[in-house]
């Protein structure tokens, strides 16, 4: 009887932790692995950040991403949260602040040592500062490294639309 | 009439490019740097040319709070231990205003500082006036000076492996001071790393 009974609960229980999809894993990417997801020619629009959780101006700016990522997912638009944290935070502190802040984007972590190399293949004009972002369809692109609020960022999305 | 049209279509360009030309701001190398006086954590005022016997400089902009600046904490140690004696001192500079950067105030750097015992003076770029002239835009951001004509020798990161000092296969500040010393040319004047963009309020 006992028995049974946790065994009803152990199901309960997965069937809860299936419903909050809670992630346990975050893929992570060399720059050239990344390449492809800053590259695609497929017609959407794809708006890519670069952030980290320990981050204060990234981590202020994470819900307008969020925003653009939910309303304008019916124009074809993709956003792709790339994260900087430390790959050995990822487990400490990415997967558990993804989860708590319930990030619905993509989250993937870039884990590439050769900085002074991907800096300047993402953009000739990136220092290395973060936040940045990139926004692009095809082959109109533009780099922006700054923050941004909801309105601003739409604003900057629009003509790529 | 037609000359008045092509200075009108020349004037009308000259008005877009010069909106459209992105002003690089900040120091590039080879330029000649301002002299600045920043309060130390030691709370004596400092310039460059106090430093009467150094041949040049290795100004770092750093902070308390980035990670990527706490991960280089042990490695800006061993560059002034290493440099200072032949006369490439370190001079690290706070550029974030604490009001936008919790943990980066004058009195956490002291305590910072003692933690982790610098060897090297550490500034507060209080008003934020000098990292702008330099152009820094994160932490931590290298900038190597030659004294003799104060001119901008390197800008960059500190090594190729920021996360992973064991890693580390190019120590790019190590080869430019190296370098200066010997008097030979430098082979990498400019580099790129992650940092925290500089706070402001």
């Amino acid at each position: 009887m006992v028995k049974k009974c946790f065994i009803t609960l152990f199901f309960i229980s997965l069937l809860g932790s299936c419903k909050n999809e809670e992630i346990t894993f975050v893929q992570s990417y060399t720059y050239n692995e990344l390449k492809t997801l800053l590259e695609k020619n497929d017609g959407k629009t794809y708006v890519i950040n670069f952030w980290a959780t320990w981050c204060a101006p990234c981590v202020k700016e994470l819900p307008a991403f969020e925003k653009i990522n939910k309303e304008y997912a019916t124009k074809n638009v993709t956003v792709i949260l790339v994260s900087l944290d430390f790959p050995k935070q990822v487990a400490k502190r990415l997967i558990p602040f993804i989860n708590k802040k319930k990030l619905q984007s993509k989250v993937v972590l870039l884990n590439d040592i050769n900085e002074d190399f991907w800096i300047k293949a993402i953009d000739s004009t990136w220092s290395g500062a973060i936040p940045a972002t990139i926004i692009y369809n095809g082959k109109d692109r533009k780099f922006y490294e700054q923050s941004f609020d909801y309105d601003q960022l739409e604003t900057e999305l629009q003509p790529f639309l | 009439m037609k000359s008045i049209k092509t200075i009108l279509i020349l004037f009308a360009c000259a008005i877009v490019s010069a909106f459209t030309i992105k002003t690089t701001e900040g120091y590039h190398v080879g330029d000649v740097i301002e002299d600045f006086k920043l309060k130390n954590i030691d709370d004596t005022m400092v310039s460059l040319s106090d430093y009467k016997e150094a041949k040049g400089f290795v100004i770092i902009f750093t902070c308390n709070q980035c990670p990527y600046s706490v991960v280089y904490e042990d490695r800006i140690i061993a560059l002034d231990l290493k440099y200072k004696k032949l006369g490439y001192p370190v001079i690290a500079i706070n550029p974030n205003d604490p009001r936008a950067s919790r943990g980066d105030g004058f009195e956490e750097m002291k305590v910072r500082a003692s933690e982790k015992g610098f060897t090297f003076p550490y500034l507060f770029d209080e008003g934020q006036n000098v990292y702008p002239k330099f152009g820094a835009t994160k932490t931590p951001h290298v900038y190597i000076v030659s004294k003799s004509g104060m001119n901008v020798e390197y800008i960059g990161a500190i090594d190729n492996s920021s996360r992973k000092p064991e890693a580390v296969t190019e120590k790019y500040v190590e080869d430019a001071v190296d370098a200066l010393l010997a008097g030979k040319k430098l082979v990498k004047t400019k580099t790129r790393a992650i940092g925290c963009s500089i706070k402001v309020f």
